[in-house]
């Protein structure tokens, strides 16, 4: 990617005053796929220790924007990024950061839980391996179970670690995956549509981990369903055809939302 | 005649469709309640009716056509003739020539009055077999198109029809397969049971003899039956070259592989993909003449260079130049194994903060290592195999050594050679192909059930 794009300079981006409390912050965002203009002057404040939702259409540029803040849209060919994105204020679209490190620090969930087909151990310890953060065996036995513990996972688990982590049930392979992101310890989890492929109770579950997870980690959910960022989200973000229409309290947006395109899509007059 | 019958047969097929779908269309436009099967299933019935019918009385009633002109014309050359083999066929011959006229110079009585009646009953019996052919086509599809009315599940029978042709297909498949297996089994055991073959050796004279020496056996008083059949010297070639040719072609082609799926951009894969495909085209006889011309005497001369004996045809030109035969079989296959890895878990990798090595490494080509053993696998099998290359780069000195730098031969290129020419299959010598053969093929077995459980091992399976 071809870092002189950047329309903003950081010493631009640090005069506009950044809240102390956010921990993302997005100044005017704009992704390109090739010709097509998919993210337009996008800025937004993300807060730390709680869960963003951001909603909107099919489309609307709600992932494209997730996937920027892992940079995970590196690895499209045709895709650029202008604008500035920090975590904890530094530039993360800077030449000098190393993306593996970015990615480490921001773990991610996908829409289909994607396992790698090895077994459950291997799947949680894959992370902690390539960033060599256990020195001994019983570290790393430390470090997965804690954070199956922390996936909710470890129950159901625990007998049978050396089974192939494809083996489980979507719900569970899902968590497995929630479970593999916070063993590197990361500071921020994006979930990209993570229950969509799950079935409702399976959803509850995961949830009621976003829930806990939200203690600890800045958690942005993308998700298409208005319920569920109503009953796991703190902020919630309305993005339609690459604009962020509106952002703010959850409770505020859904019950008296200012944006009358908000208004129509969250009460299901269109999207 | 056959061309008549294959006319007709086209006509009725593409009748009995036609009339079958019209009747089916005609129902419909007469009012009928919805039919259970579609149009076309009721044309297609009857033409698939049609088409077993004929093609079944082509091949039966000619084959009983050509064996009652054969033996009716046969007997009027009277009874001697018909009792010895080797007479009869010169006089059938004799016969089928006349007939077409093909026969030059005086022709006795007895052999023409022969040949008119091998003329005669062959057209009678073909028009009867045309005759029956035309009626039993217009017979089934005259059944089936009366059957056709809105309850008829034309589809579910034709389904079941094209179900029975698949199964066909594949019992002829498998039975080829076994009738090969068992052909050589069979002459394998004549070469080592066989009382009245003279100068065989014993299974344990063949399988741990170590001279392979197949010309002694040509007459029992010359040279020593024990150690004409020694079989180790061209297993430790075959494999020695095999193995020759896999260091070549493993790395060389599994990593072109993961640099074309992994890291060339697409417009380059596109280009350089199809190169590569072009090398496995390349006839083996023309890569042959290459080992034998170029890289032999290039080894030979860099060999010199540093006081080695290189033999002027060796182990390592054939083996360098047949890894390069299997380069594309590995390199392309491969690539295709990795491209299959769901993008999925290239995202799961890169989004832990693993680089793209540790992503290849780690969690592709796990997933993809099926695929690659089953290329390797067939890589492998295609270097056993190669004759060509062996025949003119390796040469045929049966030498028992692990030295690349000298002349070995192989399993293949010995067949070949105790085969080529005018052969008598009662002798020791030629019935040795077929043991060699057999041994080849338990080899390949044996390579192929070692990867298949190295699979089983050490799959990650992905869905």
């Amino acid at each position: 990617m071809d870092m002189s794009q950047q329309t903003l300079t950081p010493e631009k981006a640090v005069t506009q005053q950044v809240p102390t409390s956010a921990k993302v912050v997005a100044r005017d965002v704009n992704v390109y796929y090739g010709e097509k203009h998919a993210l337009k002057d996008v800025s937004i404040n993300i807060p730390d220790k709680s869960v963003t939702a951001f909603i909107g259409p099919s489309g609307c540029g709600k992932s494209t924007f997730l996937r920027c803040i892992n940079r995970m849209n590196d690895t499209i060919p045709s895709c650029r990024v202008k604008g500035t994105i920090t975590i904890d204020a530094q530039d993360i679209y800077d030449p000098a950061l190393d993306v593996v490190q970015l990615r480490a620090r921001v773990g991610m969930v996908f829409q289909k839980p994607n396992p790698f087909p090895k077994s459950i151990y291997e799947n949680v310890a894959y992370g902690p391996r390539i960033h060599g953060m256990s020195r001994s065996k019983a570290d790393l036995d430390q470090i997965v179970e804690s954070s199956l513990r922390k996936a909710s996972l470890w129950e159901e688990v625990k007998n049978r670690l050396q089974e192939s982590g494809t083996a489980l049930s979507g719900g569970q392979q899902q968590r497995l995956c929630i479970a593999r992101a916070i063993a590197v310890s990361p500071d921020i989890i994006l979930m990209d549509e993570p229950c969509s492929a799950l079935d409702p109770i399976a959803t509850a579950k995961i949830e009621e981990l976003i829930d806990e997870l939200s203690q600890n980690f800045c958690i942005i959910i993308v998700t298409h369903s208005m319920q569920q960022a109503a009953r796991v989200s703190k902020r919630t973000a309305f993005f339609h055809l690459g604009l962020l229409l509106e952002e703010g309290e959850t409770n505020e947006m859904f019950t008296n939302p200012t944006n009358e395109k908000t208004q129509a899509y969250i009460t299901g007059r269109f999207g | 005649m056959t061309a008549l019958y294959f006319v007709t047969l086209a006509i009725l097929v593409a009748a009995a469709f036609l009339i079958g779908r019209h009747r089916a269309q005609s129902l419909i436009a007469g009012g009928a309640p919805s039919l259970h099967s579609l149009p076309s299933y009721h044309g297609m019935l009857p033409m698939a009716a049609v088409l077993v019918a004929m093609l079944l009385t082509f091949v039966i009633g000619s084959n009983i056509v050509a064996r009652y002109a054969q033996s009716s014309s046969l007997a009027m050359l009277g009874a001697e003739t018909v009792a010895d083999p080797l007479k009869r066929s010169a006089g059938f011959r004799d016969i089928q020539n006349i007939a077409i006229g093909k026969h030059s110079g005086d022709v006795p009585m007895l052999l023409k009055e022969a040949a008119e009646q091998f003329a005669s009953a062959s057209t009678f019996g073909n028009w009867m077999v045309y005759g029956l052919g035309t009626l039993l086509g217009l017979f089934a599809m005259g059944y089936f198109i009366s059957r056709i009315s809105p309850v008829y599940r034309a589809r579910n029978i034709f389904e079941t029809f094209i179900l029975v042709v698949m199964g066909i297909c594949a019992t002829v498949a498998i039975l080829t397969t076994i009738g090969i297996v068992f052909s050589v089994l069979f002459e394998t055991y004549r070469f080592f049971f066989d009382p009245s073959l003279k100068g065989r050796p014993t299974v344990s004279q063949f399988l741990f003899g170590t001279e392979w020496n197949p010309q002694a056996a040509l007459r029992a008083d010359q040279g020593d039956i024990k150690t004409a059949f020694g079989f180790v010297p061209l297993l430790t070639g075959t494999l020695l070259i095999t193995a020759i040719a896999m260091i070549v072609a493993g790395p060389l082609g599994l990593f072109s592989a993961i640099y074309l799926a992994e890291y060339a951009t697409p417009r380059f894969r596109a280009w350089v993909k199809p190169i590569l495909e072009v090398l496995a085209g390349i006839p083996t006889v023309v890569l042959g003449f290459f080992a034998a011309l170029t890289v032999a005497p290039l080894i030979r001369g860099w060999g010199e260079a540093y006081g080695l004996s290189v033999a002027s045809e060796s182990a390592l030109a054939a083996g360098l130049v047949m890894g390069m035969m299997i380069i594309p079989f590995i390199s392309s296959l491969s690539d295709d194994v990795i491209n299959s890895v769901p993008q999925s878990l290239r995202d799961g990798a890169y989004a832990l903060g693993a680089t793209k090595s540790e992503t290849i490494k780690n969690v592709i080509l796990p997933a993809a290592l099926p695929g690659i053993v089953s290329a390797f696998m067939l890589a492998i099998s295609r270097a056993i195999g190669e004759t060509m290359i062996v025949v003119m780069a390796a040469g045929l000195a049966a030498n028992l050594t692990a030295n690349p730098l000298e002349a070995v031969t192989t399993i293949t290129v010995q067949i070949k050679t105790i085969l080529v020419g005018d052969q008598e299959f009662d002798s020791a010598k030629t019935l040795a192909a077929f043991a060699l053969g057999f041994v080849l093929f338990v080899v390949t077995l044996i390579l192929n059930i070692i990867a298949l459980q190295v699979v089983r091992r050490y799959r990650e399976q992905y869905d």
